[in-house]
């Protein structure tokens, strides 16, 4: 009876963590076919930190994010918002998708991208006004890209689109921003601009999760660690989950050539 | 410009720039979303829902026909993404597959059933029948407000006319969550826009044009319709706006050109018969395409 009681005092805690959570998932699982992308995942981030999703190739990190916004639809599993059902909670998140995900060539110019951030603000027929294209320029100039508000994406570098999306992002003014690869096949001063951006969201009490590659920088970047491959293998405070244990885990085999430094990876 | 210009070439002429525009304007977003075949594929397989709707009715009525039509443009999707799923194939040649073999289906079942006595055939299909919309009972510009001779209007015009007025209502209204998840489905989601009906509203919007055109031009004006003047428009523009405005002009200026060149240019090159304006109306899209391929200012991407 005892283990008992000990089991629901830890489940309402539990509970209650998940509750205060901004962003909280809970068996998740998807799958395209056959074998499941990811299975049952449980993932509850802490308020006001930044979160890597770090795992090998095929570990299903961009399917975790895009299945905790919803934007496929999970076999099984629930997500919660600061304990709220998503759908009702649609305007605290903002998600920057894959930048490789999109068409550049498509006619549009940088300033419409950003606007296109503010759509549940402005509705089906809502005019743009001054004060929306003022909060849209705001946003590029976090990102320094005032510049090339009327520019067409087509002319961006790899960078330049990378910071166009966060952009769109930041003009959502949400909570919780949530990022698939947004260093990936970015020049330096742009990771440095994004991380900048990134961690003064965190300063003002947003939350980030963010799908990140590069093992080296995650102890410098982020606060918290969700290692998945499938499933998840650990998830906490960098300084408890990013060990090499851990890793080893993750990766398997694999982790020889992802040349980790295990003195910076306990850092 | 005169009585017989109003009379015999008016109504051809709006008829022409309705299906023209109507087609174009959902073509734009199919052709980002790259799903241009999209058209290709519900002009060809109303063919044989219109003769399914005749043999079932034994009558070339509107209604039945514009139902058999809208049927085999359902059947034909639910076809599509069936072998897209089931089979693994892609999108573009579960398309082809279904609608070639849909309007071959039509063709045999034309050609088993008597429609002697109707005016239905293969030939009608492809080229419709644009020519011959002529309005009898105008007599010059005055009939336009005689109630009398506006009640002699070829059914066309008027049906026509509803159709675009339906496809770009519907384009005005959904124009924002339209445009956003053709550029980023994923975000688009991500704020909560349902993109799976949207992207299912823009094939049925562009269903209904296709079906009511066909009718009227066949099924050759509205393939390049979907496809051509967006095309052009594209190499003409970098702003989703200015598109779509950029589409509908050369929609229009194909149909008007086409119509004219249709009518009276066999004759300046000394030819004695016109030739069908459904088809001159098709090549001069595809020629204005040609043109803004070589000389639009926006033929290369990012300039």
């Amino acid at each position: 009876m005892s283990i008992q009681l000990v089991t629901d005092a830890a489940q309402a805690e539990a509970e209650a963590t998940r509750v205060a959570s901004p962003l909280a998932v809970r068996g998740l699982t998807v799958s395209y076919g056959q074998t499941p992308a990811i299975f049952s995942v449980d993932m509850t981030l802490r308020a006001g930190a930044m979160t890597a999703i770090v795992g090998p190739n095929g570990a299903g990190k961009s399917t975790l994010l895009k299945a905790a916004l919803q934007v496929i639809t999970p076999l099984a599993g629930t997500v919660t918002v600061f304990g709220q059902p998503l759908e009702r909670m649609r305007d605290r998140i903002a998600y920057v998708p894959q930048r490789a995900s999109v068409d550049w060539d498509f006619p549009t110019r940088v300033i419409d991208v950003v606007l296109m951030g503010m759509y549940r603000q402005l509705g089906l027929l809502g005019r743009v006004r001054a004060k929306h294209r003022a909060q849209a320029m705001r946003a590029l100039e976090r990102v320094g890209m005032t510049d090339f508000a009327t520019r067409q994406i087509g002319q961006l570098s790899g960078g330049q689109q990378q910071r166009v999306f966060l952009a769109r992002a930041l003009a959502q003014d949400a909570d919780i921003y949530v990022l698939d690869e947004p260093f990936a096949g970015v020049d330096a001063a742009t990771e440095k601009a994004i991380i900048a951006v990134l961690k003064d969201l965190r300063d003002t009490g947003r939350t980030v999760l963010a799908v990140h590659h590069d093992l080296a920088t995650v102890p410098d970047y982020f606060d918290d660690v969700v290692l998945l491959n499938t499933q998840v293998i650990a998830a906490g405070p960098v300084a408890e989950a990013f060990t090499e244990d851990n890793l080893q885990a993750a990766y398997g085999g694999r982790l020889t050539t992802a040349r980790v430094d295990p003195e910076s990876a306990v850092g | 410009m005169g009585p017989e210009f109003v009379a015999l070439s008016l109504t051809p002429l709006l008829i022409g720039i309705c299906v023209a525009v109507a087609c174009a304007l959902p073509g734009n977003f199919l052709l980002l979303r790259r799903q241009a075949l999209i058209g290709d594929a519900i002009s060809h397989v109303v063919l044989p829902g219109i003769v399914v709707a005749f043999l079932l009715t034994g009558m070339v009525a509107t209604g039945p026909m514009l139902l058999g039509a809208a049927g085999a443009a359902v059947l034909a999707v639910i076809a599509i993404e069936a072998i897209r799923r089931l089979g693994k194939i892609e999108a573009g040649a579960a398309m082809g597959v279904v609608f070639t073999a849909m309007f071959a289906g039509g063709v045999l079942l034309l050609e088993r059933s008597d429609t002697s006595s109707v005016h239905l055939d293969v030939e009608h299909a492809l080229y419709g029948n644009l020519e011959s919309l002529i309005w009898l009972d105008a007599n010059g510009w005055t009939s336009l407000t005689d109630p009398a001779a506006l009640a002699g209007l070829p059914v066309e015009l008027p049906r026509m006319a509803l159709a675009l007025l339906v496809v770009a209502a519907f384009i005005f209204l959904f124009w924002r969550p339209l445009a956003l998840s053709t550029f980023d489905e994923g975000f688009a989601r991500g704020v909560g826009l349902r993109t799976g009906p949207l992207g299912l509203a823009l094939v049925v919007v562009s269903a209904i044009a296709a079906v009511a055109a066909f009718d009227a031009v066949g099924s050759i004006i509205v393939i390049a319709m979907f496809i051509c003047p967006p095309a052009a428009a594209r190499m003409m523009t970098n702003r989703l706006g200015h598109q779509v405005a950029w589409s509908a002009g050369f929609a229009a200026l194909a149909a008007i050109l086409g119509y004219v060149l249709a009518g009276y240019g066999p004759l300046w090159v000394g030819a004695s018969a016109s030739v069908s304006a459904a088809g001159m109306i098709a090549t001069v899209s595809g020629i204005i395409l040609a043109v803004t391929a070589v000389a639009g200012p926006h033929r290369t991407r990012g300039s």
